[in-house]
């Protein structure tokens, strides 16, 4: 940074004293000085000058783009043509697509096969036994690895029958048989294309950026808009969701692939196509298994915020319970989801690491599962329990939940209580009324400044428009809830995650404690943290500020552990023989040479905590999250994408500056990586 | 006679057989970076390093002609970063040059379309990779094979083809083994078997053995020069070690820059180095590996010797493999060429001067 060089011109030698001992940091340090007297005096200002603007962006310079936006969508759906065909039968195609496939997959796992419609339909072939599916996953997990994979896959789907989620989880995976294929489909050749071509890339990056970085609910109005409440619009949203880390990962292995081995199919004479799929695609295999997984693990994501828009399944069930408080239940359901993820995740992985050929599909096991099949088809014409899991035997552990709930409440609501308001009028607050009272061009120039500080110009510009763009729709104040939430959470994120990672990395056994916990927290759906969260503290700010810190802890902590490991250990010598105790170590040695890799953890943070910011809209705060959902309620497709837009706005300023300084951290400290 | 002798002996023979150009490369350059094209047009076809460097471009071939004769093994030499390597993909075209021209039996390979060339490589062309680039998720059979299945030749055709080739390299019974299970210098034998399955005209081979280990790389030279007495092909070796250049050559090429400083026979390059690099270079190599008798002898058709020492050495022999012969002798002995008669002497004193390594420094 080259203000660093910049000397400060101080008259008195105290004032050079002061700067020397902050270093090059001392901008910064005006920068904060500025902001807090400016906060402090704003009040004053709009009140005694009459200076309104000073603070409030006034809401007579507000151009929204909400109507014109909600005029052309309602346009597309109703007029629109390409020539051909009108965007009504271009979505109805869609939908055809999607629609057929994703029915025969209900049909075999839930509904059985129809004749007719409607209440009068008859089945005339019912779906698979439950013995049947838990036989054939079995076998799956053995084909892909080994016995202990199969039993385990075994245990999670006879948990899904025992606890009586049976037909939901059948419900939820069928539509992931389908969302998932297609999702990979398309991402693996988006992927391949841009790989080829470096105008589709191009094109490409910055869509899937805004892909990933838009929140769902944005742009469920729309998809609802344009397909109807139903299975076909949350599949759609499921993929548009959970597709872009497939056709990142795809370039990425594929570029990955050694220059020997391109050489070597151009040297036989390949044609394109026999290039990609007979040298790159196979040898990039292990690459694109991890971003199947990625489409599985997102789609489970998916899972409940789907349901809003017609996905049924567990989602639905999660939901229900959610806006009917009904903690047992709500947490059957979700754990249920976590079931799927973790044996879809497992198999997928297992698919990913094995070892080809070792183990070609032996035809006594496809023998046997197809015998199970048969035999359970034909014995649940004579034996209910065959066809359904009897609910006799099923097992609810819901009331265990309410009742550990109410103790809870009943014997701890003070001391909750009190936990709770210290929190909130010791941190929360204060740092909202801050962000609040800073008079809005001051955030729009104070950020451009340090974007100028990190990377001249362009950054300084991008993310200046960026800011400048929330202001002008007119949802500035809601932006600032949104900001200070996410502030308040990752900033106690880091300092919980941070430490633990450090620890991690210095620790064997804690390593493989805290490795299990995050582990576990991160393929929890997000909605399953709210549940227990609302119970214990209500709906408000400070519920929203738990769930987020809960979801987002994650990436703070893996990130410092690989970074602190990933240290060359020569180094680590090299400190510990010119006499480093262990403290100066840490602080002198290692979080100097992981700071980059910490800032990306921030960074990682800061997205999971936006994005959960959107689902605790559904705990009553009062940020963007909130004016997405009630956009999403409304159909009101403009208000939505706005303010979903305003989210991701808010993401990329974020994501830019801190990759900025993770560079410049870079540099200075291992300029060999640059 | 022992194995290397016949070799070497092959080797000379090749060369005189070699008259015809196979592969000739005229006025290549390749320069990297943007506008390289316009860049070297502007200054008609010619820059220097400086120039090229201050123009942002990276060279990595400069003005490079060569003409690889058919049969012969022509081994290019310099240290990484030469551009070796690259000359290399220049001649099958998987990097397009910047200027210049590359012919194969007369055919100028930048004239032919995209079809055209996928057909010439699927047909003449074979390459060896210093990394082996076996495909991981085939089994040693497939990856034999599958140059022929790009081909589209019949399964039963290319099966036979790959297990006859697995054979030739001496993996036989690993057919189903995958790449990761084999050790490096096997996997370079699927990667030569797999080079060889089409029955290449043009043998590419990309430092092959520079990945291995030093006495696995011996082994495989040997099998590199027993292969080739078995298929007769064209060869063009990249290599960064010098003796395996002497060993393996008929003719070498030294680069430097992207420059070839000198291309001549391992001989040659020793009596009569171009400048000092190909110079010091060559100084390592012991001569008596090198210098063939006619290089040292005394040239003369009517040679006095006396009558004790009746031996006869070949003029194409080397120094090492007749410096007994000669040392035993009491005096000069004659040295004949290959239909028999007697071109001139070698004395003791000039072997062992060659053998002492005496060289004006």
């Amino acid at each position: 940074m080259s203000t660093r060089n910049d000397s400060p011109v101080g008259s008195s030698g105290n004032l050079r004293s002061i700067s020397r001992r902050l270093g090059g940091a001392w901008p910064w340090f005006v920068g904060l000085f500025v902001t807090a007297v400016l906060a402090a005096t704003s009040d004053d200002v709009a009140s005694r000058r009459g200076w309104v603007w000073w603070r409030d962006y006034p809401e007579g310079w507000v151009r929204s783009p909400a109507d014109v936006i909600s005029r052309a969508t309602k346009w597309l759906v109703n007029e629109a043509t390409f020539g051909l065909f009108s965007f009504t039968q271009f979505t109805r195609a869609i939908s055809f697509v999607i629609e057929r496939p994703y029915g025969w997959a209900r049909a075999i796992l839930v509904d059985g096969f129809m004749d007719g419609v409607g209440r009068r339909a008859d089945q005339i072939v019912p779906p698979l036994s439950w013995i049947a599916v838990i036989v054939l996953v079995a076998a799956l997990g053995r084909h892909a690895s080994n016995r202990r994979l199969a039993v385990l896959i075994a245990a999670l789907f006879a948990y899904l029958a025992v606890f009586g989620q049976w037909a939901s989880a059948m419900v939820t995976l069928s539509s992931m048989v389908i969302a998932v294929p297609i999702g990979v489909a398309i991402g693996l050749g988006l992927g391949i294309a841009s790989y080829r071509s470096a105008r589709v890339e191009r094109l490409s990056t910055p869509v899937l950026d805004l892909m990933q970085t838009i929140p769902t609910f944005a742009y469920l109005v729309p998809i609802l808009f344009f397909f109807g409440f139903g299975p076909v619009a949350a599949l759609f949203a499921t993929i548009i969701y959970a597709m872009p880390p497939m056709a990142r990962i795809t370039t990425l292995s594929l570029r990955g692939v050694p220059s020997d081995i391109k050489d070597f199919g151009e040297m036989i004479g390949c044609s394109t196509r026999q290039m990609t799929w007979r040298v790159l695609v196979p040898t990039a295999k292990a690459g694109l298994m991890v971003g199947v997984n990625q489409v599985i693990m997102l789609s489970l994501n998916m899972v409940i915020i789907a349901s809003m828009i017609g996905a049924g399944g567990l989602g639905f069930d999660v939901l229900e319970s959610l806006r009917r408080l009904d903690i047992g239940r709500g947490l059957e359901a979700g754990l249920a989801i976590v079931a799927l993820a973790i044996a879809l995740d497992r198999l997928s992985q297992a698919y990913a690491v094995r070892d080809t050929g070792a183990v070609r599909a032996s035809r006594r096991a496809s023998l046997v599962v197809g015998a199970v099949v048969v035999a359970t088809f034909a014995l649940g014409y004579v034996i209910e329990a065959v066809r359904n899991y009897p609910a006799s035997l099923g097992v609810t552990s819901g009331s265990f939940w309410d009742d550990l709930i109410s103790w809870i409440n009943v014997n701890y609501y003070d001391t909750l209580e009190a936990i709770k308001l210290f929190v909130l009028d010791g941190f929360m607050l204060p740092v909202k009324r801050l962000f609040l009272a800073t008079p809005w061009w001051w955030w729009v120039v104070g950020l451009g400044a340090v974007g100028w500080a990190l990377g001249r110009v362009r950054l300084a510009i991008t993310v200046m428009s960026l800011t400048a763009f929330i202001a002008l729709v007119g949802l500035w104040e809601f932006a600032m809830f949104t900001v200070y939430l996410c502030s308040v959470s990752v900033i106690v994120a880091m300092l919980i995650g941070v430490p633990l990672g450090v620890w991690a990395a210095h620790n064997e056994r804690a390593s493989r404690v805290i490795g299990v916990v995050i582990d576990t927290l991160q393929t929890l759906p997000s909605f399953v943290y709210l549940i227990p969260v609302v119970m214990l503290f209500r709906v408000g700010d400070f519920t929203a500020f738990i769930a987020i810190v809960l979801y987002a802890l994650a990436p703070a902590v893996r990130y410092t552990w690989h970074g602190i490991r990933e240290i060359d250990a020569q180094v680590v010598e090299a400190a510990t023989v010119s006499g480093c105790t262990p403290r100066q170590l840490l602080t002198r040695v290692k979080l100097p040479l992981a700071l980059p890799e910490i800032l990306l953890g921030l960074n990682q943070t800061i997205m999971l905590a936006l994005s959960m910011l959107v689902i605790t809209a559904l705990v009553g705060t009062r940020d963007l999250g909130q004016e997405v959902y009630v956009a999403l309620v409304k159909a009101s497709t403009g208000r939505g994408i706005v303010a979903g837009l305003c989210i991701a706005f808010i993401a990329i300023v974020a994501d830019r500056l801190i990759a900025a300084a993770a560079r410049s951290a870079r540099e200075r400290y291992r300029p060999e990586q640059v | 006679m022992d194995d290397r002798k016949r070799v070497a002996l092959e080797g000379v023979d090749r060369r005189l057989i070699g008259s015809t150009p196979k592969l000739v490369c005229e006025g290549a350059w390749k320069l990297f970076g943007p506008g390289a094209e316009e860049f070297l047009n502007a200054r008609g076809g010619t820059a220097t390093l400086d120039e090229i460097g201050t123009a942002g471009l990276v060279s990595a071939v400069r003005n490079v002609d060569l003409a690889v004769q058919a049969g012969e093994s022509f081994v290019v030499m310099g240290l990484s970063g030469c551009g070796k390597s690259t000359l290399l993909r220049c001649l099958s075209r998987i990097t397009e040059l910047t200027a210049g021209r590359i012919t194969l039996d007369g055919r100028d390979l930048g004239s032919l379309s995209r079809d055209e060339l996928v057909d010439l490589r699927r047909h003449k062309m074979g390459m060896v990779f210093q990394h082996f680039a076996l495909l991981p998720h085939l089994t040693v059979l497939e990856n034999v094979a599958f140059p022929l299945r790009i081909q589209g030749r019949t399964a039963a055709e290319r099966e036979a083809r790959a297990r006859e080739l697995i054979e030739v390299v001496g993996l036989g019974g690993r057919e189903q083994h995958f790449p990761r299970q084999l050790s490096g210098g096997q996997q370079q034998r699927v990667g030569i078997a797999r080079s060889l399955a089409v029955n290449p005209e043009v043998w590419f081979l990309d430092e092959p053995f520079s990945a291995l280990d030093p006495l696995i790389r011996s082994e495989m030279q040997e099998e590199f020069l027993r292969l080739r007495n078995m298929f007769s092909t064209t060869i063009v070796f990249i290599t960064h070690d010098l003796d395996e250049a002497v060993r393996l050559a008929t003719r070498i090429a030294i680069m430097r820059d992207g420059e070839i400083i000198q291309t001549d026979t391992p001989e040659q390059l020793i009596l009569r180095p171009a400048n000092s690099y190909v110079e010091e270079f060559t100084r390592r190599i012991p001569r008596a590996k090198v210098l063939t008798v006619g290089s040292v002898m005394r040239a003369s058709t009517n040679v006095e010797t006396r009558p004790s020492s009746d031996s006869v050495v070949r003029v194409d022999a080397k120094i090492c493999d007749v410096a007994a012969a000669v040392l035993a002798a009491t005096g000069p002995v004659r040295v004949a060429n290959s239909t028999g008669s007697v071109v001139g002497s070698l004395d003791r004193e000039t072997v062992i001067s060659v053998l002492a390594d005496t060289r004006s420094r």
